[in-house]
C-alpha cells in the first residue's frame, strides 16, 4: 500500500518548480526555433536559421574563446583548490572544519562585490600599480584591468572556494591505511600520491572542474566588469540578444548550445564519479 | 606520518590561499574607512562614506526593495522547501527524475534561468517588477532550504514517528511534538541561507525586474555604480553587504550544527 501523504507535502514546491523552472526552460528550447519578428518580437514560424547562425564563424569563435577562458579558469582553480584541500585535509582533524568554513565563506557572499574588489586592485590608479610605484617601478605599466587575464583571475577567485570544498570531500574520506601501506611497501611520497591519492580523489577534481567551467562559460558579470566593454563571452552575447539587440530567438538558440555543453559535461562528471566509486568497490 | 618540511609546506599553502581569498576583500573594507577615498593614499579614518550612502535616495530605495524581495522569497521558499524535504524523505524511494528536478535550481547557471523566466513572463504578458523577482528567487531558494532540511532529516530516526503513531498520536501531534522541534534549527538555517542568497542575487533579479527604476535591487544598483568606476561609496556599500552576508551565514552554520533539542 503506497502512502500518498508525501505527495501532498511535495506538491506545492513541485508545482512551483514546474511552473517557474521547467516550463520556462522548455520555452527556451522552443523559442530558438522561431523567427524573429520585424519589431523585435517573435514570429511563430519554424526556422533553423538561429541554429545555423550559432555555428557561423563569428559566433562559433566567441564560443571557442569562452571555452578557452572557462577551461583556463577551471584548470587553475582545480590546481590551487586541490592543493588547498590537500593541505587542509593534512591538518589535525579538529582544525579542519573551521579552516574549511573560512575557505568556503567567501563563496556565499556577494559575487559582484568580490569581482569589484579586483577592479580596486587592478585599475590604473589601483593598489597594485601604487605598490609597484612604491617599490620603485617607473615607466609605463601594462594595463591589467580589462584584459583576458583579469577575467580569468576574477573567475578563479570567485569559484575557488567551491573547488576546495569539492576536492576536500574525497581527500578527507581517503583511507589513510592504504596510503600508509603504500609508504611501508617502499613507494615514495610522489608515487603514493600519483598511484593512490590522486586516482581516489578524481571525483572531487571532476566536480570542481566541471562546476567552474560551466559557471564560467556562461558568465556575463565577470567579463562585463573585468573584461571591459570590448570583450565578449557567450554570456554577454546572450545578455545582449535579450536586453539590447532584442533578438530573443537567437538568444535562445545560443542558450540552447550553452545548456547542451553544460549537460554534456555534467553527465561526464557523473560518469567519472560513478566509475571512481565502482573502482573503489572492486579494490576494497 | 608527515615530516616537518611537508607540514611547513602545507601551512604555507593554506596561508597563501587564505591570503588570496581574503586580501582583496580586506582592501575594500579598509578603503571604505579611508577619509580621502583614494586607494593610493591613506588620509585618516572616517565613516563619512557611510554617511554619504544614507543620504543617497537611490541606494536607500534599492536597499528597501532588496529587503522586500529577500523577506518575501525567504518566507515562501522556507515553507515550500521544508514541506518538500519532509515529503521526499518520507517517501525515501525517489526516482532520478524527481531528484534532478529538486537539485536543478542549485546548478542551473543563473543566466539560463534568468532568460528563461524573462521569456516566460513576457510571453504571458506579466508586468514585471518586485513580484516577479520574488517568484523567481523562490525557485532557487526553495531548493537550498530543501537540501539543508533534508540533510537534517537523513540523520533523523523515523522509528520515533512510527512509535508516536503506534502510541495513538495524531499526525498533527506527531508533527508538532516531534518533527517540528527536530527540524527547527535546520529550517531556520535554511531560511538564513535563502535570505543571503536573495540579498546577493543579481542576474535573475536583473532580468526579471522589468524596466524602470522602481524595482531596482541593491545588487543591480551596485552593478550600475561599478560600471562607472571605483568610488568610495561603493567600497562602503560593499562592506555593508558583505558584513550582512557573513553574519547571516555564520548564524546559519551555527544553527545547522546544533544537536537535536531535548536530547
Amino acid at each position: 500500500m503506497a502512502d500518498r501523504r508525501p505527495i501532498y507535502l511535495m506538491s506545492p514546491a513541485l508545482a512551483w518548480l514546474t511552473a517557474f523552472m521547467v516550463v520556462p526552460c522548455l520555452l527556451i528550447l522552443v523559442l530558438g526555433f522561431f523567427r524573429r519578428g520585424i519589431y523585435g518580437g517573435i514570429e511563430y514560424t519554424f526556422t533553423l536559421e538561429n541554429m545555423a547562425l550559432v555555428f557561423d564563424p563569428l559566433y562559433a569563435g566567441i564560443f571557442l574563446k569562452s571555452a578557452v577562458i572557462a577551461g583556463l579558469a577551471a584548470s587553475i582553480a582545480v590546481v590551487i583548490g586541490y592543493a588547498a584541500a590537500y593541505a587542509i585535509a593534512s591538518m589535525p582533524a579538529r582544525r579542519q572544519p573551521i579552516l574549511l568554513f573560512f575557505a568556503v565563506l567567501p563563496f556565499w557572499s556577494n559575487y559582484l562585490v568580490r569581482t569589484y574588489a579586483w577592479i580596486v586592485l587592478l585599475n590604473r590608479e589601483g593598489l597594485i600599480v601604487a605598490l609597484a610605484r612604491y617599490l620603485g617601478f617607473e615607466g609605463e605599466l601594462p594595463s591589467m584591468l580589462y584584459t583576458e587575464s583579469a577575467v580569468v583571475v576574477g573567475l578563479v577567485y570567485n569559484y575557488l572556494p567551491f573547488v576546495i570544498l569539492a576536492c576536500y570531500a574525497p581527500l578527507s574520506r581517503l583511507n589513510t591505511e592504504i596510503v600508509e601501506a603504500s609508504r611501508d611497501l617502499g613507494a615514495s611520497g610522489w608515487t603514493t600520491f600519483r598511484r593512490i591519492t590522486l586516482p581516489m580523489t578524481v571525483p572531487g577534481i571532476a566536480t570542481g572542474f566541471v562546476f567552474v567551467f560551466v559557471l564560467s562559460i556562461g558568465n556575463f558579470v565577470t567579463p562585463a566588469l573585468l573584461g571591459g566593454g570590448q570583450f565578449q563571452m557567450i554570456g554577454n552575447l546572450v545578455y545582449a540578444q535579450f536586453l539590447t539587440a532584442n533578438d530573443w530567438p537567437f538568444g535562445a538558440a545560443l542558450s540552447m548550445v550553452l545548456i547542451a555543453i553544460m549537460m554534456g559535461l555534467l553527465t561526464l562528471q557523473t560518469f567519472a564519479t560513478e566509475r571512481a566509486s565502482g573502482a573503489r568497490r572492486v579494490e576494497g | 606520518m608527515a615530516d616537518r618540511s611537508t607540514q611547513r609546506l602545507m601551512l604555507l599553502i593554506i596561508a597563501a590561499v587564505f591570503a588570496f581569498l581574503y586580501l582583496p576583500i580586506s582592501v575594500l573594507f579598509a578603503l571604505s574607512f579611508n577619509e580621502g577615498g583614494l586607494p593610493t593614499a591613506w588620509t585618516g579614518f572616517s565613516v563619512k562614506w557611510y554617511g554619504e550612502l544614507l543620504a543617497n535616495n537611490d541606494i536607500l530605495q534599492a536597499a528597501f526593495n532588496t529587503l522586500i524581495v529577500a523577506v518575501a522569497s525567504t518566507i515562501v521558499a522556507t515553507l515550500l522547501g521544508t514541506l518538500l524535504a519532509i515529503g521526499v524523505e518520507i517517501r525515501r524511494r525517489n526516482g532520478r527524475f524527481l531528484e534532478t528536478i529538486i537539485f536543478a535550481p542549485m546548478i542551473i547557471p543563473d543566466i539560463v534561468l534568468a532568460i528563461a523566466l524573462l521569456s516566460f513572463f513576457s510571453m504571458l504578458d506579466v508586468r514585471m517588477g518586485l513580484h516577479t523577482i520574488i517568484v523567481s528567487h523562490v525557485v532557487f531558494n526553495l531548493a537550498f532550504v530543501c537540501s539543508v532540511v533534508r540533510a537534517r532529516l537523513k540523520t533523523f530516526d523515523w522509528s520515533i514517528v512510527e512509535a508516536s503513531a503506534d502510541l495513538g498520536a495524531t499526525t498533527v501531534t506527531t508533527l508538532r511534538r516531534i518533527v517540528i522541534p527536530v527540524l527547527t534549527p535546520a529550517v531556520v538555517a535554511g531560511a538564513l541561507l535563502a535570505f543571503t542568497l536573495s540579498v546577493d542575487e543579481f542576474i535573475i533579479a536583473f532580468f526579471t525586474a522589468g524596466a524602470g527604476r522602481e524595482s531596482i535591487t541593491l545588487p543591480m544598483q551596485i552593478f550600475a555604480m561599478i560600471r562607472f568606476g571605483v568610488t568610495p561609496e561603493i567600497n562602503a556599500l560593499s562592506t555593508i553587504v558583505m558584513t550582512i552576508s557573513v553574519i547571516a551565514l555564520a548564524l546559519s552554520q551555527r544553527l545547522n550544527r546544533g544537536g537535536i533539542p531535548g536530547q
